[in-house]
């Protein structure tokens, strides 16, 4: 082989300022990583841990309802305030709905998870990871007012009910104590739908990760056992996904929590968690109360992320 | 040839290697160390790499033998110690600025480039004119027996054929020692031996240091000038290939570079005289039926049982246990011996004799 | 690879559920198209009394829905532009390093998405009020750029986990210092992470309503005068086509996003 002369020496090479920067940094990783780091780091510390932290401050101080100003000194006034039966309804009355809903979604997503993990072909599969994305990131608030526009009273639904001659279901229905009212659009069971339906994406893609990392040779080597498919399916598909439904369920009940538009949308006068906090930092302008209810959502979802987190979630999010 | 307390003394057929004596080695070591927080994954590492020779680093997964081949490269900086390239002090050089290129062990194409760009990729950045490049670029896939793929994308060629082209791109740059981590593994075995032969061919072509690292002794034992044998991040000896293989210094050597028979306590004295264990190769040991008594004075002679035979094909193995804690493999041609013939030897008492110039014992 | 599919066929009834779900995640949104053309401009009647493209023309010359279309599309834009920025850096220093405290920082940026925005959103409008911060523009920005930073970096993050540290490795080894390694290896690979997370970013800021609401002020976004719409009708199929038009908006990034991401996985 020829020796042909190299372009550029070595020196020659060394001495460019990209070089020379390059190295010294090459030199530094942990120069480079407070370069890299720095901004977000900075940003998410002031912006997002410091307004947290004001946050939870914030619960322990006391709006003084005649002047109107917050006074800055710690109490736990607002926490005992919390205890106020018309209160805790509202925690209990969200919870119970967090509960239900995620129940349901669980119910709903699964069969459609183990088609997209198990049954479907490639393309098949990429065609349904996008159906079932584009309702997750496409306007959450229209999808929500979609509902509003079908559980109307004198909506489709009740179109479809009448043709069928169901309205005596109808209205067996909407006469359900506590969950049932004026019509489906001002109902907790309408609610209930429609938190079904906004959050269901969210329990969907965790599962079928959590199923696709089931190894199909557990469930041949199940079966070669003798196992029959519903036994397969209860003793070793279920336990092994499992920490995809916890995943999915950390979103559905995460989310349900918090919410305030479907509550606003489809509900009545009694208080979710979220038009609780709404209105109190809106026209009652009382932020230390609102502070103190949205600290209970966060412990409540601490708690039930320590548990998911010791059952492996994380892995499958 | 700088020569080490501790490694025993080599042959002076060593001396060809490198040009005249005293040449400045490619590489030298000089008591490198490298930690990962507890782990040391090089320990004090001294050894000359000279020029022109195909080295090897052998030795098990996790004995550093990937590390030394990184902290040459540039990819880690020793924690203590230095790395000389010809003389000159790299140890805090980064990679672009050393004249070593490297053979990585998934090939690290490019994906987004075609072969003839991942080629010239070292060319271009050396802001070689495309005009010069192309006959480069051309010239190397003509070398690596590649001609005419350079259109192609990585994703379209198979393993072997994407390991030529990592040769191709690391070797266009004319560096003046080549670095290979483990890039055969991922071939299968008709393959991988091709490829040996071609790799030996070609660094004799090119005329440049190879610094090959792989865990296969075999594929060393065939391919190397000389071998570093790796454990726990020490090296435990340097040698050439019939060095290492008939006299290993340690029992680590002995058992790793093919198989070792040793011999300890009781045993060592009834054949040495003294305890030191000493070890002996298979194929040095002659296995006769247990009626033979006669052995000459120059033979050693012990008796047992085979334990197990493994016939395979071109010669048999047989596992011939002496007492409860004690076994010698024995290797032997199947010259004249059929296969039944062969597995009949199971359970037989048999007596196992080698020339007493094939002992070797273990110093180290 | 193990494979992961079921040689049977799957049994009907599970593929009529599967599609069932599918069907029931995008018809509704098939039910607000239809009443963009209602003529029933005071109830949500069905069937359509009657059928028109009027709403289309009165949401057309609505200034107020103009100027909630004009704020939401600065602050998605800016929002994006913020986020990726952040975002990319911060995924580039978790990939690269191993540091103490590594696993925390992980969690930190995953905590704006995992907390449920009412969270985010009180906490955002306790400190501007504890500051004294009047709302504007760049508060409704701040809260965006921050959830937003969570996208980007997942997306990044991915990406650069798939490709492996030996290609820039070995493009130093062949005398690229750090920068030409950048430029030559590593944003071409990444070029179409970002633009995803870029995309996905977008979307999730133009929808946003949570956060937004509590750091607005009388400010509305396109989400916020629509979240008004649905207490105080006034003209409802206005409400209706606009929706429409959102859902447009919004779904266009989606498939972009997934095309860019789909294309790489297949190398």
């Amino acid at each position: 082989m020829a020796d042909i002369a190299k372009t550029r020496s070595q020196d020659e090479r060394s001495r460019t300022l990209g070089n020379r920067i390059s190295t010294f940094l090459y030199r530094r990783p942990t120069l480079v990583l407070l370069l890299l780091l720095g901004l977000p780091l900075l940003w998410l510390l002031s912006v997002y841990l410091g307004s947290l932290s004001t946050l939870i401050i914030q619960s322990f101080f006391w709006l003084d309802s005649f002047t109107g100003q917050v006074i800055q000194t710690l109490t736990l006034a607002n926490y005992i305030e919390l205890t106020h039966p018309a209160n805790i309804d509202i925690f209990v009355r969200t919870i119970l709905m967090a509960a239900a809903v995620t129940v349901a979604c669980v119910v709903l997503a699964y069969p459609l998870a183990y088609y997209m993990a198990r049954h479907a072909s490639d393309r098949m599969k990429g065609a349904l990871y996008v159906l079932v994305l584009l309702p997750l990131w496409s306007s959450y608030l229209v999808r929500v007012y979609a509902w509003r526009l079908i559980l109307a009273k004198e909506g489709i639904t009740s179109w479809i009910f009448g043709s069928l001659n169901l309205d005596w279901l109808m209205d067996g229905l909407l006469k359900i104590p506590v969950i049932g009212g004026p019509s489906l659009s001002v109902s907790f069971l309408g609610m209930w739908l429609v938190f079904v339906y906004v959050w269901l994406p969210y329990m969907i893609l965790p599962i079928e990760a959590s199923l696709e990392r089931v190894p199909g040779s557990l469930l041949e080597a199940s079966a070669d056992l003798g196992g029959r498919p519903s036994t397969t399916f209860r003793r070793v598909t279920f336990p092994l996904a499992l920490p995809g439904v916890v995943a999915g369920s950390i979103f559905t009940f995460s989310l349900t929590l918090g919410d305030f538009v479907v509550p606003y949308s489809l509900g009545n006068s009694s208080f979710f968690i979220g038009q609780a906090v709404l209105s109190l930092q809106g026209t009652a302008w009382n932020i230390p109360l609102a502070a103190a209810f949205t600290v209970i959502p966060m412990i409540v979802m601490a708690v039930y992320l320590m548990g998911a987190k010791r059952m492996g979630a994380f892995d499958a999010l | 040839m700088t020569t080490h307390p501790s490694a025993p003394s080599l042959p002076s057929v060593e001396a060809g290697l490198g040009g005249a004596v005293g040449a400045t080695p490619a590489i030298r070591f000089r008591f490198v160390s490298r930690h990962f927080g507890e782990v040391h994954a090089v320990d004090g590492v001294d050894l000359d790499i000279l020029d022109r020779e195909f080295f090897t680093m052998l030795g098990p997964s996790g004995s550093g033998k990937t590390t030394c081949l990184r902290l040459i490269a540039g990819f880690e900086i020793p924690d203590q110690g230095s790395i000389e390239l010809f003389g000159m002090d790299v140890s805090s050089l980064p990679p672009y600025e050393r004249d070593v290129n490297t053979v990585f062990q998934d090939y690290a194409l490019f994906p987004h480039m075609t072969v003839a760009e991942n080629v010239g990729y070292g060319l271009m950045i050396r802001k070689v004119p495309k005009s010069d490049r192309k006959p480069r670029v051309d010239e190397m896939l003509e070398l690596v027996r590649l001609p005419g793929l350079g259109e192609r994308k990585p994703s379209e060629l198979s393993g072997g054929q994407r390991q030529r082209v990592a040769l191709a791109r690391a070797l266009v740059l004319q560096p003046r020692v080549l670095l290979l981590d483990e890039p055969l593994g991922a071939l299968d075995l008709k393959l991988r031996q091709e490829m040996q032969i071609e790799l030996k061919g070609l660094q004799q072509q090119v005329g440049i240091t190879f610094v090959y690292v792989t865990h296969d002794q075999e594929e060393a034992l065939a391919m190397s000038d000389r071998i570093a044998i790796f454990n726990h991040g020490k090296v435990e000896q340097v040698g050439t290939p019939a060095t290492l293989y008939e006299n290993p210094a340690t029992p680590f050597v002995a058992g790793f570079v093919g198989v070792s028979n040793i011999l300890q306590g009781e045993w060592a004295r009834r054949i040495t005289g003294d305890e030191i264990p000493v070890t002996v190769r298979p194929e040095k040991i002659t296995m006769v039926s247990a009626s033979e008594t006669t052995v000459g004075p120059d033979r050693c002679a012990v008796e047992g049982r085979v334990r197990d035979v493994v016939y395979l094909g071109m010669y048999t193995r047989y596992l011939v246990e002496l007492d409860a804690t004690t076994d010698l493999t024995v290797v032997q041609q199947n010259l004249n011996t059929r296969s039944m013939d062969v597995l009949a030897a199971r359970g037989q008492q048999v007596m196992l004799t080698w020339d007493r110039s094939h002992n070797r014992p273990l110093t180290g | 690879m193990p494979s992961s599919r079921t040689s049977r066929r799957a049994p009907w009834a599970l593929k009529v559920v599967a599609f069932g779900v599918i069907l029931f995640l995008h018809l509704p949104v098939v039910v607000v198209l239809l009443y963009a053309l209602t003529t029933d401009d005071t109830t949500f009647r069905f069937p359509l009394p009657g059928v028109t493209l009027e709403w289309f023309r009165v949401a057309w010359g609505r200034s107020d829905v103009w100027e909630a279309l004009s704020l939401s599309l600065r602050v998605a834009l800016i929002s994006t532009c913020v986020a990726v920025v952040l975002g990319s850096l911060a995924a580039a220093a978790v990939y690269r390093s191993r540091f103490f405290g590594r696993d925390a920082i992980s969690f930190l940026l995953v905590l704006p998405i995992a907390l449920p925005g009412i969270v985010s959103g009180i906490a955002l409008r306790a400190a501007l009020g504890f500051m004294d911060v009047p709302f504007s523009f760049w508060t409704i920005v701040i809260g965006h750029a921050t959830f937003c930073m969570v996208i980007v970096y997942n997306n990044v993050l991915a990406r650069f986990r798939r490709m492996g540290s030996s290609q820039m490795e070995a493009s130093m080894d062949l005398g690229a210092n750090s920068f030409q390694t950048f430029r030559h290896i590593v944003l071409p690979y990444m070029a179409t992470a970002l633009l995803a997370g870029g995309v996905l970013a977008f979307a999730l800021s133009f929808d946003e309503i949570v956060v937004t609401t509590f750091t607005a002020g009388q400010q509305q976004t396109l989400p916020i005068w629509m979240f008004s719409q649905l207490t105080r009708p006034r003209q409802r199929p206005v409400t209706n086509v606009v929706a429409v038009f959102v859902i447009a908006i919004t779904t266009i990034p989606i498939l972009l996003a997934s095309r860019l991401t789909r294309d790489t996985r297949e190398t």
